[in-house]
């Protein structure tokens, strides 16, 4: 697996968006997590890793809370939590 | 383990180590869902028992390993960790004992076990693990899945590069278990080498180079990842689907609901006759009658009050063992969520608070499937406000004895049905605004985010379903019947001493009932008489009792003098004294089954002390208001009513 873990480029952060808002089914990339540094490190425990591939899964009725593909498993997060997960889009998707 | 307060608890106590030779300690450690219970269970059987470290909360299970070993050999099961970073109870408890901190308990080998469908992210622990220099096997569990699911892994590789001996076995199935067996025989006889790992280990704190480290590793082994679970995508296709998963949701629900309140209760009836006619059946055979009644109504009723309760936590375990061993109850979890979030608690919260409306004990007990310690005390401390089956006996009687049934919504609901529904309701008020304040002030989660890993659907086994049954029933029958001998005992002797003549007294005259008039100034606000204050004394030992003690400070018993009983009690409560005793069972703590569990979850005192002295507080309040504020009103509905 090619894992990457350089910050990315200043002109690159117009382009972050925060997990909650993608949609279902789509991938993103993580970029940072804007957490305290113990709630950050439990997720990237979980697989949460800046760098790796993120996708998107079902959700309670309501949409909330979410199922997310990270690293070999699925993992809910509440919205408020996912909301603060920064995700690129992968440069291959095309929108 | 010294300071340690409860002996009956300590490992230990049960398992003396033989003189000649020390026993031999192995730790078990793994990430959660990565099937470490299983394997547990499978080395130990029934040879295991549950221990809550001296001083904190978390459990753990010793066992003794069924193999031929020169010595004893004990599995100490620890709680499931991602890491050794101590950022939880759970993670530091894991951490003393792995690297000694826990005196008695250190062990002399550990074996790792990872769930090798998702290799990558499990080696992350074997990192730390590895870094204490202790003797490991690194177990790859779920090895027909990773088959079945087109992976792979090269074991002798994978062995290499750790510099640790690997197994792949399936813990359910009990493939490749002999060499977990092998393994431990070497450590026992002393065999064991530690060898350095082939890629240095990493710095432990930086989660991403560990985890590149892990990739780095997987890579050497020439592990395959697993294609994804394509029965699970499927599966919840249908279970989280937008309306057909909340309906599927209801349906487990009822069905839960519906074993435990009422395929419970013939068993739970047979139970009670079985006790009772054993009780019959032993008194000829003892001579004095004092001794008799002790026995018979101290002793057996005491035993008797406590074994009813188990068919009711064997059926809610059952079907608990079931979610929770399908994946199904992380689903259930997910779409309670929403709802549980409305009351300051989370999707977990939901099977245990269901639960109590049958019975707070099990629910109580179940609530350990909520890894979050604040949000499961948060459970624990609301559940026993829900109305449980034992409060249904009192509400009964009262509002016989004092509400005239008159249709309300026709046939549908009369007025007896609708009091008794607004009594439900009152307990669920109380216990949802109690859940709030709680979450809001001392339970406050932080921080701490909601978390909850999906594992993928699977069989559930009979044995494991099996083996949880037997320890659950071991945990409950252990720690609430010595509680409530000690109280049923207690009950027996203020109510039968001190002796006039010889023989036990009139019940006013007992200690119980000087304790009943003496707490009459106390309750008369609440408009309850001496004879209530007994009832209320006996009922701390569990609510059901008072209707008997009332039968028998009355001189009635039995069913047939059910009536009798209703019009005795309308003689000495005003309406208003009637709707304050309502309250104050639906609000008071009087269980001790449920203190002894509470107690036996939470690791102490202080919070089941806590939770009687607020729900003692609640009820008084309650029953006061009732008493002074709606007692014209309530004798005025009830004239209308007539």
């Amino acid at each position: 697996m090619q894992v990457s873990f350089n910050k990315t480029d200043s002109e690159d952060t117009d382009s972050l968006l925060h997990l909650a808002a993608l949609e279902p089914g789509q991938e993103a990339v993580l970029d940072h997590l804007r957490l305290p540094e113990d709630i950050s490190r439990r997720l990237m425990e979980l697989g949460f890793l800046p760098g790796h591939t993120i996708g998107v899964g079902k959700a309670a009725p309501g949409g909330d809370p979410r199922v997310y593909r990270v690293d070999g498993s699925e993992v809910a997060l509440r919205h408020e939590t996912a909301s603060r997960l920064l995700v690129r889009r992968p440069k291959k998707e095309k929108l | 383990m010294s300071g340690c307060h409860d002996c009956a608890d300590c490992p230990a106590a049960k398992f003396p180590p033989p003189p000649a030779k020390a026993a031999h300690v192995i730790a078990i450690v793994g990430p959660p869902n990565s099937g470490k219970s299983t394997l547990f269970n499978r080395l130990t059987g029934l040879h295991q028992k549950v221990a809550n470290f001296p001083g904190v909360t978390v459990e753990h299970h010793v066992g003794r390993l069924r193999a031929d070993t020169d010595r004893e050999v004990l599995l100490v099961d620890l709680p499931g960790v991602y890491s050794l970073l101590p950022h939880s109870e759970d993670e530091r408890v894991t951490h003393d004992v792995l690297t000694g901190l826990r005196p008695g308990m250190e062990p002399e080998a550990v074996l790792l076990i990872l769930d090798c469908t998702n290799l990558g992210r499990h080696l992350l622990l074997a990192a730390p693990i590895l870094n204490l220099k202790l003797p490991t096997l690194v177990i790859l569990n779920m090895a027909d899945d990773l088959r079945n699911r087109g992976g792979q892994v090269d074991v002798a590789k994978l062995s290499a590069e750790l510099g640790a001996p690997v197994a792949l076995i399936s813990a359910s199935s009990g493939e490749g278990v002999d060499k977990v067996y092998q393994f431990i025989q070497g450590t026992a006889a002393g065999r064991a080498k530690v060898k350095a790992p082939l890629i240095q280990l990493p710095v432990l704190q930086d989660i991403p180079k560990c985890r590149r480290w892990a990739s780095e590793v997987g890579a050497g082994a020439a592990y395959r990842a697993p294609e994804p679970p394509r029965w699970t995508r499927r599966l919840d296709a249908v279970f989280l689907h937008p309306w057909a998963g909340p309906l599927i949701f209801l349906a487990v629900v009822i069905l839960v609901f519906q074993s435990i309140f009422a395929w419970a209760t013939p068993v739970m009836d047979g139970m009670k006759t079985l006790v009772e006619a054993s009780g019959a059946w032993v008194a000829p055979h003892i001579p004095t009658p004092l001794l008799r009644s002790l026995v018979v109504d101290g002793v057996w009723s005491g035993v008797g009050s406590v074994l009813v309760f188990l068919p009711q936590i064997l059926l809610l375990f059952f079907f608990i063992g079931i979610l929770e061993d399908s994946g199904y109850l992380a689903r259930a979890a997910l779409i309670a969520d929403r709802t549980m979030r409305k009351f300051g608690l989370q999707g977990k919260s939901f099977i245990p608070l269901l639960s109590a409306y049958a019975c707070a004990v099990p629910a109580v007990m179940s609530a350990r499937t909520i890894e979050n310690k604040r949000d499961r005390i948060a459970t624990i401390m609301i559940a026993p406000l829900m109305t449980c089956s034992a409060r249904l006996p009192v509400y009964t009687l009262i509002i016989a004895a004092f509400l005239p049934n008159r249709p309300l919504l026709g046939p549908i609901l009369g007025t007896q049905a609708a009091a008794l529904l607004g009594l439900y309701v009152l307990g669920f008020l109380a216990a949802v605004l109690t859940a709030r304040l709680l979450k809001s002030s001392i339970l406050k989660s932080g921080g701490t985010p909601f978390v909850l890993e999906m594992p993928p659907y699977r069989w559930p086994t009979l044995r494991s379903i099996s083996l949880r049954l037997v320890d659950r029933a071991r945990v409950f029958l252990r720690k609430a019947g010595t509680v409530i001998l000690v109280v049923a005992l207690l009950l027996w002797v203020a109510a039968h001493l001190p002796l006039q003549n010889g023989k036990p007294p009139e019940i006013g005259q007992s200690f119980a009932g000087q304790i009943g008039h003496a707490m009459e100034p106390v309750i008369k606000p609440l408009g309850f008489d001496w004879k209530i204050g007994i009832g209320l004394l006996t009922s701390l030992a569990a609510r059901e009792t008072i209707v008997a003690t009332l039968g028998t400070i009355y001189g009635m018993e039995g069913e047939a003098a059910s009536h009798g009983l209703q019009q005795a009690l309308h003689a000495d409560l005003t309406p208003g004294g009637a709707l304050a005793l309502l309250i104050f069972f639906a609000f008071a703590m009087q269980c001790m089954s449920t203190l002894a569990i509470v107690r036996r979850e939470t690791g102490g005192w202080r919070w089941p002390a806590a939770q009687f002295a607020y729900m003692g507080l609640l009820a008084y309040a309650g029953a006061f208001l009732a008493n002074q504020l709606a007692g014209g009103a309530v004798t005025r509905l009830i004239a209308f009513l007539q």
